[in-house]
Formats: structure tokens, sequence, C-alpha cells
């Protein structure tokens, strides 16, 4: 082993050549039978694969397989090959004077040929920059403007609350203490008009003063959309009356018109006016009155 | 010479004259030091991420257009779902090892973050990002970064519920940028929450884009790294002007290529023994619905709790508001990767110390700056652990709120601690010798009291003593 390893040149009996293992014939055994087993588990994992495959099995298999592998590998590189230790000297990476004089001349040398056509140059620099500038505006095909999008939702005065199979809310739907995810007729499934409508007590609840007529015969609705980072609000707690988001765990209080009560929240969910229509379906008077869901640099900016 | 090696490499040299750069190449000299295999790991990982990546591009449709489920998951049978959630099931059925390619690049995923994290820290603590390596620090915390935004971009492909919950908290982040927030966040999406065309763009992004961007920097990283030779540790018959270690070839490159088969082999042991993110459990993405103990993967973990643990406090005049989430979601992470980037120079400024090291420094014999460190891993550790708030909660049978607030005060109150703690253990520790184990000695006491030692004999079959590092063998030839 040793011999053979060794380069041509060198003192037979330099210790920096030798194998690291004190019984380099144990090594050797050893990693032979690393390299078998990884061949077996190979073919087994060849087999596996052609007999339909099994994902635990394959796993196990390539584990062995290349484990087998990695380790004979290593063992042979730590065990079986020259570890020195051996020294480099490192060159020096500040580069000298000379040659920094060196490349300056050099640079200077082509650097001159620009400087005479300074007037070429500025018109260079100007081409490049208008098309630098030019280049930009593509970006603007990435998306719309966000516009009134995000004051909106699909709710509109007299629209129908639906679920979302489809089917429209009767004022009898849901018993004191329930809760239903719904949305308008029309839009099953918008993220962004997403509503709670809840029946947390049998009569009509003020929830801010001015709201005395949002709530026929105790039913709530307000946006399931967070206004901390915008998932949607999916625990009630009725015991004591709170929605729960959990995301965050912003906390909003449904009676006191869904104000955050905890967690990171800074906003409550805006409530939805409703009415119910003559055939005890209900419908929202209007769309909501605050933009839903997160905060945005101009929010107060611009009634919906 | 008549081998087939020979014969090639004649081949080779009698066109590109190379015998002579891969001489040098192939007697460069590599320290050895365990923690020095951590940016291997890092490197083995994303070579395992490629191979499995290329599988899975085979299989993965980046379409939301709604389909009907008719594949052999039974529980999901009929249901309405994206392109994109379907091929992600087959893959995981249908596809015959699928599954284990899935899960191994997952797990391939996770691990390749967490060997770059405890890389980083390697590289922190031991001084090794000083001149001249800052440039190579900058080059390493970029593609941290990188590998930090494809992980996310990988695992919201499968428009799962889960990923889906995770993009509406980054769209709702990026809403939350101060003046370019709502342009921003339709300029990314394509438009308001759910946007039909985010996982094409971020197929896009995962699959060619940021994986170049990294392959690109990786080469950088290692180049730099090449040239400038590895930093050592001050063992025997190192100095600032030397390397000692073993030679590229062939010792150090089989002890690499063994690691990179060991790393694989542990990649797909996890990818198929242990399951990871079971979309089929989580459901298609629907907007109205979201689960509980709603959890990112491990290296989003600081995000997670510093959003959750925020207080509610944002700024508002005017009619005009920074929202909430800007700070822990936008500020924060700047921050982070600000201070990152601006560590080597901000040591050199404080502690004047602006020479070319090669030696690295132990932990230790650096107090402060071990103890800037701990400080700033407690911080993110604490907010890892805030970011799983709820689930603690069921573990604990505490309230969320309790531990919110608990979070809220240890975040600030403990890193500090941890600080002076670490600072004054180091001054302590430093004064003792380090490193290797101490010869042993006999010692006698002699009659009239007195103590004397001496080295022991060593024993058979102890190891041979150190020998002391020599130069590789000059033969004839050039170098470069």
């Amino acid at each position: 082993m040793t011999e053979s390893n060794r380069p041509e040149g060198t003192e037979p009996h330099d210790p920096h050549f030798d194998p690291a293992a004190r019984h380099p014939e144990r090594a050797e055994r050893t990693i032979a039978v690393a390299f078998v087993i990884a061949t077996v588990a190979g073919l087994a994992l060849a087999v596996t694969y052609w007999l339909g495959g099994q994902t635990q099995a394959e796993g196990a298999l390539l584990f062995v397989c290349l484990g087998g592998l990695g380790f004979g590998i290593t063992l042979w590189g730590k065990a079986l090959m020259a570890q020195g230790p051996f020294v480099q000297e490192r060159e020096n990476l500040i580069g000298s004077d000379e040659d920094k004089a060196a490349f300056k001349e050099s640079f200077v040398r082509g650097e001159e040929s620009f400087e005479r056509r300074r007037f070429l140059l500025r018109l260079l620099f100007g081409g490049v920059g208008a098309l630098g500038v030019a280049l930009i505006f593509p970006i603007r095909s990435l998306g719309p403007s966000p516009g009134r999008t995000l004051f909106r939702t699909q709710w509109r005065k007299g629209t129908r609350m639906v679920r979302s199979d489809g089917s429209p809310v009767r004022i009898s739907d849901l018993e004191v203490g329930g809760v239903l995810t719904v949305f308008p007729e029309g839009s099953v499934g918008s993220s962004d008009s997403q509503t709670l409508l809840l029946r947390p007590a049998p009569s009509p609840i003020t929830t801010q003063p001015g709201r005395e007529d949002w709530s026929p015969s105790g039913y709530l609705a307000f946006s399931k959309v967070c206004t901390h980072a915008g998932c949607p609000v999916g625990l009630y707690e009725h015991d004591r009356k709170q929605l729960l988001c959990p995301c965050h765990q912003s906390t909003f209080d449904v009676l006191q018109g869904c104000q955050p009560s905890f967690g990171p929240a800074t906003r409550p969910l805006p409530q939805l006016q409703i009415t119910v229509d003559e055939n005890g379906f209900f419908r929202a008077v209007d769309d909501y009155t605050d933009p839903i869901g997160p905060g945005f640099w101009n929010r107060g900016r611009r009634k919906g | 010479m008549k081998s087939p090696t020979a014969a090639v490499s004649r081949w080779v040299d009698d066109r590109f004259a190379a015998s002579r750069w891969v001489r040098t190449a192939l007697n460069k000299i590599f320290p050895d030091h365990w923690s020095f295999m951590l940016g291997e790991i890092a490197l083995y990982a994303f070579v395992v991420l490629v191979l499995t990546g290329i599988y899975l591009t085979f299989f993965f449709d980046p379409s939301l257009n709604k389909v009907i489920y008719k594949g052999s998951y039974a529980p999901l049978q009929g249901v309405e779902m994206s392109a994109a959630y379907r091929s992600t099931l087959d893959i995981s059925f249908d596809v015959r090892a699928g599954l284990v390619m899935r899960q191994m690049h997952h797990w391939a995923a996770i691990i390749f973050i967490g060997a770059i994290v405890v890389h980083l820290a390697r590289v922190f603590f031991t001084g090794a990002f000083r001149r001249p390596r800052e440039l190579n620090w900058i080059v390493g915390v970029t593609l941290f970064i990188l590998a930090f935004v494809n992980g996310f971009a990988g695992y919201s492909l499968p428009d799962d519920q889960l990923s889906g919950t995770g993009l509406r908290i980054a769209y709702s982040i990026i809403l939350a940028i101060p003046l370019i927030g709502t342009w921003a966040a339709s300029l990314v999406f394509g438009g308001e929450f759910p946007s039909e065309a985010i996982i094409s763009r971020l197929y896009g992004i995962h699959i060619l884009i940021v994986p170049a961007a990294i392959a690109i920097l990786l080469v950088a990283h290692l180049g730099i790294m090449w040239h400038q030779k590895h930093t050592q540790f001050k063992i025997a018959g190192a100095t600032e002007n030397n390397v000692v270690g073993s030679p590229l070839w062939p010792s150090y490159a089989a002890k690499s290529v063994g690691l990179f088969f060991m790393v694989s082999a542990f990649v797909a042991g996890l990818g198929g023994l242990a399951q990871i993110n079971p979309i089929w459990i989580y459901g298609p993405f629907v907007a109205d619905r979201v689960s509980s103990a709603s959890q990112p993967d491990w290296y989003m973990g600081w995000l997670e709790g510093a959003l959750r643990i925020m207080p509610a406090w944002e700024v508002r005049a005017f009619g005009f508001e920074i929202p909430n989430p800007f700070f822990p979601g936008v500020l924060l992470p700047g921050i982070t990767f600000g201070l990152l980037y601006a560590w080597p120079f901000l040591e050199q400024r404080f502690s004047k110390d602006r020479d070319p090291h090669n030696v690295l420094d132990r932990p230790r014999d650096r107090p402060l700056r071990t103890a800037l460190g701990a400080t700033a891993l407690s911080f993110y550790f604490l907010l890892f652990l805030a970011g799983g708030t709820d689930v603690w909660a069921v573990i604990l049978h505490a309230s969320v709120n309790a531990l919110v607030i608990s979070f809220r005060v240890a975040v600030l109150a403990l890193p500090p601690l941890v600080g002076v703690v670490t600072y004054y253990l180091c001054k302590e520790l430093s004064g003792a010798g380090g490193g290797r184990r101490k010869p042993p000695a006999i010692v006698e006491r002699s009659v009239d009291g007195g103590y004397e030692a001496r080295p022991a004999p060593r024993p058979a079959g102890s190891p041979e003593p150190e020998l002391a590092p020599e130069p590789l063998p000059e033969t004839a030839g050039t170098t470069e």
C-alpha cells in the first residue's frame, strides 16, 4: 500500500506518506464490506423500483447504498491515504507597488483614447442611460395598478348572501351561537369578500353608536380577512364571543364590533351592514364602509 | 504509459498544457478541521437539491387552472383543485419514486439552509470574515438570502392550504411597505391576492433564476476561497503565512467526495422514512380556510415569531400609515441582513484591526465578538420559538396570550443576559490552554513533600507522536 502511494524520488520511510490507520488491512476489509453492502443495496433499489416502488424501502436502500459508498470512500481517504501533515506557503495577496504602477500605466494608456473624445463619451453615456431608463418600464406590465381594488370588495347594495356551495342564507338558518362563512352571490370563494355571519344573541346587538339596525335578529357580519396579515379569521370562541386568527393569534371581540383585544392586529374587522329581504334572505346594504384586510400606506386617504 | 488515464491526460495536455496547473491544484494543501466541513455540507445539499429538483420538474405543473382530481389518493377524489396541487399529488402517489424524490428535495432544502446558518456562525465566531475575506463574506450572506428566498418560493409552489396561507402573509407584508407597498404587491403577484400569476412566476424564480444565481455565486465563493487559500486554526506548525493540512489529491478529495455521499445518504434516509410537508393532509388552497398550528419551514420561524409577538402598534398620521407587519416583516429582516453585510467593516472600524488574518480566532479569545454573536443568536432563537406559540400552548397547557407576553419580555431581556454571561465565560476560559489533550505525566512526591512531574512513557499501541508538517516533495517541472 505505502509503496504504491509514494511518489517517485521520496525516501522510502517518510512517515508523512504512511496510511493513518494503525492496521491498514483492517481498514481495507471494512471499506470492502461497505462497498459490497452499497452494491447490494443499489441492486435491491433497482429491483424495488422495478416491482412498483415503495417510498420507505427506496429511501432506506438509497440511504444504505449512498451511505456505504460515502463511508467507504471517507474511510479510504482518512485511513489509507497520506495525511501528512503537509505545509504550503501562502502567496502574498497584497499587490506590489511595481505591479500597481505597471497596471496603472497599462490602464491609463487605454483610458487616454476615451479621454481625448470626451464629447463622444458623454453621448455614449447618454445613450446607455436612455436605454437603462427605457428598460425599467416593462416592469409596469407585471401587474395592474392597485387603484381602488384594495378599497372595494364584491359586496354591493342588495347583494344576496350565499354559502360556499352557492345556496342563499335565510334568517332562520343559524342557531344562537352559530357561525357561517358567506360570500356575495356570484362571487363564491372570493378572497377579499369572504365574510363571517355570526349570531351571538337572539336579538339585535349594537356594536357601535349608529349601527343599531346593522344586526337583524342578532346576526352580525364581519370581514373574515384579518386586519393584521390577511389570514382568514377562522376560529370562533363562542363562550368568550371572540374571533381568533390562527396565523398570528390576533383576537377580536365580537360584541365590541370586532375590536382587536389581543395580538398584533391594530384595527377591528370591518362590519358589513346586512338586512333581511321579504323572502327571509340576507342581503348586504352596501359594500364595506372601511377597506378590509391588512393595512397599506394610504389606506386612510381614499374612502371606499 | 498504456493506461487509459495516462492516454486521456496526455491527449488533454497536448492541447491545453494542463499538467502544470492541474498538478499545482492536486498538490494544494487544505487544512483539516471538522468545522470546515459545514460549508461543504451546504454545497452538497445544494447538489442534491439540483438533482432531485430536476426530477420533480418533469412532473410538476405550475398552473392554477382548475381541475377535478381523479388520481389514486381516495380522500381527495372528485375535489376541485389547481393543476399545481394535482401534479404534486401525482408526484406523491402516482409517479414511481416521486414521493421519495419530493421529500428528499424538501429535506435537502432544510439541511441546506441549516448548514448555511451553522457555517455562517462558524465563520463569524472564528473571525474568518476578516481581511482579506470580507468580499467572500458578502458573497456568503447573499447566498444565504438566496437560499432563504428559494426555500420559501419552493414550498409555496404546490398550492396547498399551508403554502397558500404563507403567500397570503407574504402579500400582506409587501403591501405594508410605505409608499410603494400597494404597487409592489400588485407587481409581484400580478394583481390582488390571490392572483392567477403567482405560482408560475414563483416557478421560474424557483427553478431557474435563483438556482442560477446560487450556482454563479457558489463558484465565486469557492473560487475566492481557492485563490485566497483556506483559513486555519493555530495548530502545530501553522502560521499566518502557510497552510498546514492534507493535499487535495488524493486524501482531501476522497474525504470530500465521501462527505457528498454521506450527505446524500442522510437526505435519502430522511426522504424515505421521515414524512415532510404532507400536502394531501392540508388540502388544496381555499381562500377562506386556514388551519391552526400553521407553521412555516424552520428558517422562516424567526419572522413568524416576530409577526406574532409584535405588539399592536403602527404609525398613523394625516391619513397615512405604516402598518404593523412592516416592522417585523420588512424592517427586522432588513436590519438583520444589513448588519450581516456590514459586520466585517463594523468590526474593522471599532477594533481598528485592518491587518490580513489567515489564522482563526478561538471564540473565547474574542470575548466581545463572541458575546455579541451569542446575543444575536439567542435573540433569533427566541423569535423562532415564539413562532410556535399556539403549539407551545397545547404542549404546556398554557394560554397563548400568556405565552405571547412572556416571549415579548424574553426576546428583549434574555439576549443581553446571554451576552453578558458569554462575555465573562470567554474571559474566564481564554486564560486556559486549549485544543489538544495534554500528554500524560507522572507526578512524584518526594520524601520532604515536594512534587515533581515528568512525561509518562508512551504506552504500547498509543498513537505516534505528531509529525512536524513538511512541504510535499519537489519534483521536476514548473509550478504555478
